[in-house]
């Protein structure tokens, strides 16, 4: 592969038990370029998300053979710290996770595990995360009030924060802003965009309008399987198979 | 059906009713130039505002399509190709305007001679047939056919570019004529615009189906 691929996948295959969820997947995410993955729900969207961080390896029988590689190394060798991983690739949930702390433990929650515990280089970190996240003006005033009382969207900009604070180069989020109202919906995607200067970032997405506005690359799953993956403009104006065609249409089964 | 075809329907259904009108102004042209027709010119003129109502209708119908459909793919094109082609339709009416106002410089009808030397009846008579099959090529999906329409508007423009050559001379031997003579001329100048019109809805429908351009390709080799 010649290109500058952050993240690559060679012949992935995963399992849940005896079920077959991502069936010999490849496909390289170019570096600061945002991905989008779209396909019906089940599709195996979220299971091939988490391969990147190493997610699913708490679940019960849960398998997968082939390679990730990040940077070239594959991440799923013996020698790779899975604590580490985590720090380089960030993670946002479709629902906002706060923990029940103030706003400023929440960001620098991950440099507190690390052992950090110096006040100004915490402060630093928590207005420079947030500032990144586009919340630092929202919340400066509050930061040692409770994270619960933010509002859904506020939330997940924290959530991002958080991630942010760790100094990840790489972001997964899955359905960042299903749960949010156009506006706060808008903030993330204007968030998504910017940061991708510095990030690569791959992001699951049910909105196809949100896939359009904010990826460069999407690639679309049916039933574990890559059916397609091209150039974001491509594939929302002449994509290439008519199961893709079906679905981004909405005319699916 | 889902409510996105239906809405697609419509908005076929209010192009083929604007297609009626144009074509009648274009089929009605051709009588009216005929026999000099002028009650027939009045009226094609008059059915000038018909066409820019359906104009008007048809970019509203789109523009709310856009906003609240935000169509993708086959269904961004086939709005994108009517919105295109609705523009074309209307200067196609307006083209058969202008030859209902050339038709009006005329005292009496042509002279058969004339009309046969220039061959503008065939002229006229290709370019509805293109007309026509421009509407089915747009209903049956038929990108063939399609093609062929801009292949053919080649033998509207090689009549037209020989046009001169035989009025001019016509009219020096026939310097009462010199109104008629500039009318035709003129007229003749519009049906080979209709050629290319009708070759830019062609080229709608071929990018619509098939998601290819074929503008430029085909102008190049125009010029070739
Ligand atoms: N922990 C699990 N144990 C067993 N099967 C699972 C598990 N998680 C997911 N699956 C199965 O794997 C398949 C893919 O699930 P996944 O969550 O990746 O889909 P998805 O594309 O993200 O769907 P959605 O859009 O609904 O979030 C589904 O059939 C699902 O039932
Ligand atoms: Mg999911």
């Amino acid at each position: 592969m010649s290109k500058n691929y952050k993240l690559v996948a060679i012949e992935v295959n995963a399992y849940y038990g005896d079920f077959h969820a991502i069936k010999n997947i490849s496909l390289g995410l170019e570096e600061k370029a945002v991905t989008a993955f779209i396909g019906p729900s089940g599709c195996g969207k979220s299971t091939f998300l988490r391969l990147f961080n190493r997610m699913n390896d708490y679940i019960d029988g849960f398998r997968i053979d082939g390679e990730i590689l990040l940077d070239q190394k594959d991440i799923y060798k013996k020698s790779v710290r899975v604590d580490e991983l985590r720090k380089e690739v960030g993670m946002v949930f479709q629902k906002p996770n706060p923990f029940p702390k103030t706003i400023f433990e929440n960001v620098v929650y991950g440099l507190r595990i690390q052992g950090i515990s110096k006040k100004k280089v915490l402060e630093e970190a928590a207005e420079r995360s947030l500032k990144q996240a586009a919340l630092w003006e929202e919340v400066k005033d509050k930061l040692h009030k409770s994270a619960l009382a933010l509002s859904g969207g506020q939330q997940q900009r924290l959530c991002i924060a958080r991630a942010l604070a760790n100094g990840p180069s790489v972001l997964l989020m899955d359905e960042p802003a299903s749960a949010l109202d156009p506006i706060s919906t808008a903030k993330i995607e204007e968030l998504i965009w910017e940061l991708k200067k510095d990030y690569t970032i791959v992001i699951v997405t049910h909105n196809m309008q949100q896939a359009g506005r904010v990826s460069d690359h999407t690639a679309f799953f049916l039933s574990g399987e890559l059916i397609e993956f091209a150039k974001t403009k491509s594939l929302f104006t002449n994509p290439k198979d008519q199961r893709t065609q079906n679905y981004i249409t909405g005319r699916f089964g | 059906m889902p409510h996105i075809d239906e809405e697609i329907e419509r908005l076929k259904k209010k192009l083929m009713q604007m297609w009626d009108v144009v074509e009648f102004q274009l089929v009605s042209g051709r009588e009216a130039m005929i026999n000099a027709d002028q009650r027939l010119a009045k009226k094609i003129i008059k059915q000038g505002d018909k066409v820019n109502d359906y104009d008007v209708k048809i970019d509203r119908m789109c523009e709310n399509f856009f906003a609240l459909f935000t169509p993708v793919a086959v269904d961004l094109r086939v709005v994108l190709a009517i919105l295109k082609i609705n523009a074309n339709l209307e200067r196609i009416g307006d083209t058969a305007e202008g030859i209902a106002y050339f038709v009006r410089e005329f005292e009496s009808p042509l002279e058969q001679e004339l009309l046969q030397a220039t061959k503008v009846l065939e002229m006229y008579d290709e370019a509805l047939s293109m007309f026509a099959d421009c509407r089915r090529a747009f209903l049956d999906n038929d990108t063939e056919l399609a093609t062929q329409l801009i292949k053919r508007d080649k033998f509207l423009n090689k009549i037209y570019r020989k046009s001169d050559s035989i009025v001019i001379p016509y009219l020096k031997e026939n310097p009462d004529k010199i109104k008629e003579g500039v009318a035709l001329l003129s007229i003749i100048k519009k049906i080979e615009r209709v050629g290319d019109q009708v070759s830019n809805v062609a080229e709608e429908i071929i990018f619509y189906r098939d998601a290819k351009v074929v503008k430029h390709q085909l102008k190049k080799k125009k010029k070739e």
